[in-house]
């Protein structure tokens, strides 16, 4: 179990990057926490796979350094590194039984017989596969294929680090839970570093610590589920996470307060001095349709009913706002227009969330 | 549904039973017709009933070719296939070089069967011949037109130089199509370079193998053109192949009737192998399909 490091990293598929858009991996300074699961979430293409394949050493980063424990091993092989890696798409072994699977890591690390048996014995009750240990894995369902792929990946106790990406794609719902509990939970038994590539949020989510946002080949936030969902750093984040995203208006903000339009809409702190493209943004959670001639008009464009809360899709001015309601609460139909809560409003410069500053909250006062 | 019955139908298989008929069927027909009648030029045919086969089994100089002729299918296939998967094994996986290389291995493919011949004819030449002068300066003593061990090892080594690409294409095209998180994998898993071939890329490539099998050993024991050309079947009878001695009895010597015999065998026993072939990939497709 280990530490890593990331100093300065970045990574670029062509052998002479000219500008910041030829690397698919910016540049990136980060500690990876003994013994914490992180996930790492972003749309697909956005470098997640290729920071994964630099730590466990499958490829070498075109600038800066790993560390694991502190000890460089930027340029080390993958087996000199023991990490383990589940892929997204299932490898097996197909002429070995699935026994041979599993203790095919353990073997060519030339571990003790009976330990191997005893290992794989117990991998494969977590996989639930005990039943099937002496079949050919060849012809397996590809949901069992990726079941022995993960078993593959936790069979050895003593690796620095454990590396999922997206491991559940294939896996039907049921099992994706099941397995996610039994990650958890090895992760509380033996405390293994894990990182945990998805692009799925409720994933990210419930199995993770901390939950690392990339965006274009960058990281834009690394947080707690509650600091993802309360102040996205990044409008990215708050588009990405929650159901649905963030509602982000283009706004003149002023002090204390945000104008769209001809509507003044009040803040929580006090900006000033903002350069770049202004927005505000707000969750849906801390919107709601009013009738009061005080708030954001609106067109409501339809209401959705998933079980819990109804979800407003509602639009101004062509930008998409989106209300989350109480099932109870009736829809008015003279309620065309849409209040923020302040508390919940962010502001940001070109992308970037601006924290209020104290001075200016004075000035507005 | 209800289904209209049109037996007029049956005319539009005519076209592909007339092709047939003429390019398979009636030549087939016509060899079996040899095969049980005796023939003493004139075009007069008598009945010779089991004759030919009953001499045919008898036969030593036909059990003597077909011994030959097995020996050198086994020989090419056990030279060709392993070294068809290491060149494959070692070919350039992307940039320039892999158009080079495909280029490279398809030439000996695209040159015409007897041309091959004439060249490793002259090459093998002790007088003029490049390899056969060198091995000659040496003091190698190499001569494929009077020792059958100089023959033979001509005939083999041709053979390889101008198929062994055809198997290393096709287990190449394999190897190409095994997805990077297979060896990803394998690495994470620390597996050896044996283990990798052994366990991932073998058993990703059996199939093509299979077919290369399959062509090598049905080409190779219809082999006639290139010892033809270079050997002529010597010396002696050290390179008659089957096609070879076929072809000695039914126009060198024109026993239509024994010739006729001799083809009906000869095709059996490629029908047999291809039969064997056929069976083993189809139970291995039923394999992966489980």
């Amino acid at each position: 179990m280990a530490k890593i490091t990331l100093d300065n990293l970045a990574h670029s598929y062509y052998p002479n990057p000219k500008g910041e858009d030829d690397f698919a991996l910016k540049e990136l300074n980060h500690d990876w926490n003994d013994g914490e699961a992180y996930a790492l979430l972003g749309s697909s293409g956005c470098g997640k796979s290729t920071l994964l394949n630099i730590i466990s050493g499958l490829l070498e980063p075109s600038q800066g350094r790993i560390l694991f424990n502190d000890v460089d091993v930027t340029h080390a092989p993958t087996t000199e590194r023991n990490i383990a890696q589940v892929f997204q798409f299932p490898v097996v072994y197909d002429t070995m039984t699935v026994r041979d699977n599993l203790a095919f890591p353990l073997r060519n690390r030339g571990a003790d017989p009976n330990y191997v048996a005893e290992r794989v014995q117990k991998i494969g009750a977590m996989i639930g596969m005990e039943a099937m240990l002496d079949r050919k894995a060849r012809g397996l369902t590809a949901d069992a294929k990726q079941k022995i792929s993960l078993g593959r990946g936790m069979v050895r106790e003593d690796v620095n680090a454990l590396l999922f990406d997206e491991p559940l794609t294939v896996i039907d719902p049921h099992m994706k839970w099941e397995l996610r509990t039994q990650l958890k939970a090895l992760h509380h038994e033996f405390g293994h570093t894990m990182i945990y590539v998805t692009h799925d949020q409720t994933e990210a989510l419930t199995f993770a610590d901390k939950v690392v946002v990339m965006y274009d080949g960058r990281v834009v936030q690394i947080g707690t589920p509650q600091q993802l969902f309360e102040t996205p750093e990044h409008t990215f984040v708050g588009y990405f996470i929650g159901s649905p995203g963030m509602n982000v208006l283009d706004a003149e903000v002023t002090g204390q307060t945000a104008r769209i339009g001809d509507t003044e809409i009040p803040l929580a702190g006090g900006y000033d001095g903002l350069k770049g493209k202004i927005q505000i943004g707000v969750r849906p959670e801390f919107t709601s349709l009013t009738t009061d001639p005080n708030g954001l008009p609106v067109t409501i464009r339809r209401i959705e009913d998933v079980g819990r809360h109804k979800i407003i899709r509602a639009a101004h001015n062509g930008t998409e706002n989106n209300v989350i309601a109480d099932e109870a609460t009736p829809v008015d139909s003279d309620a065309t227009r849409i209040a923020f809560d302040p508390s919940g409003i962010n502001v940001y410069a070109d992308d970037w969330r601006v924290a209020p500053s104290s001075k200016s909250v004075g000035k507005a006062a | 549904m209800n289904k209209t019955v049109n037996q007029k139908a049956w005319f539009l298989v005519l076209p592909v039973l007339v092709l047939v008929a003429f390019s398979a069927v009636i030549p087939l027909m016509t060899v079996v017709n040899y095969s049980v009648q005796d023939s003493f030029g004139n075009n007069e045919f008598f009945w010779a009933g089991l004759e030919w086969f009953d001499e045919l089994l008898h036969s030593e100089r036909m059990w003597d070719a077909l011994g030959r002729q097995l020996a050198f299918s086994a020989i090419i296939l056990a030279i060709q296939i392993p070294l068809g998967i290491f060149i494959a094994l070692n070919m350039p996986k992307k940039g320039v070089w892999v158009s080079v290389c495909l280029v490279l291995m398809s030439l000996p493919l695209l040159i015409p069967w007897n041309v091959v011949g004439t060249i490793w004819q002259i090459f093998g030449r002790v007088d003029i011949g490049l390899l056969g002068y060198t091995l000659d300066a040496l003091g190698i003593d190499y001569n494929y037109t009077q020792d059958p061990v100089a023959a033979w090892i001509t005939v083999i080594v041709m053979d390889v130089w101008h198929w062994t690409s055809l198997v290393a294409l096709l287990a190449y095209a394999g190897l190409q199509s095994i997805p990077d998180a297979y060896y990803q994998a394998a690495k994470i898993d620390q597996a050896s370079r044996w283990k990798v071939f052994r366990y991932i890329e073998l058993p990703k490539i059996t199939g093509v193998l299979m077919i290369a099998i399959l062509l090598r050993s049905i080409d190779s024991f219809m082999i006639y053109t290139e010892p033809f050309v270079v050997t002529g079947g010597g010396p002696g009878n050290a390179t008659t192949f089957l096609s070879i001695d076929l072809v000695k009895m039914a126009l060198g010597q024109f026993d239509l009737g024994p010739a006729a015999a001799f083809s009906l065998m000869y095709f059996l026993v490629i029908l047999l192998i291809s039969w064997v072939f056929y069976t083993v990939m189809v139970n291995l497709d039923k394999r992966d399909g489980v």
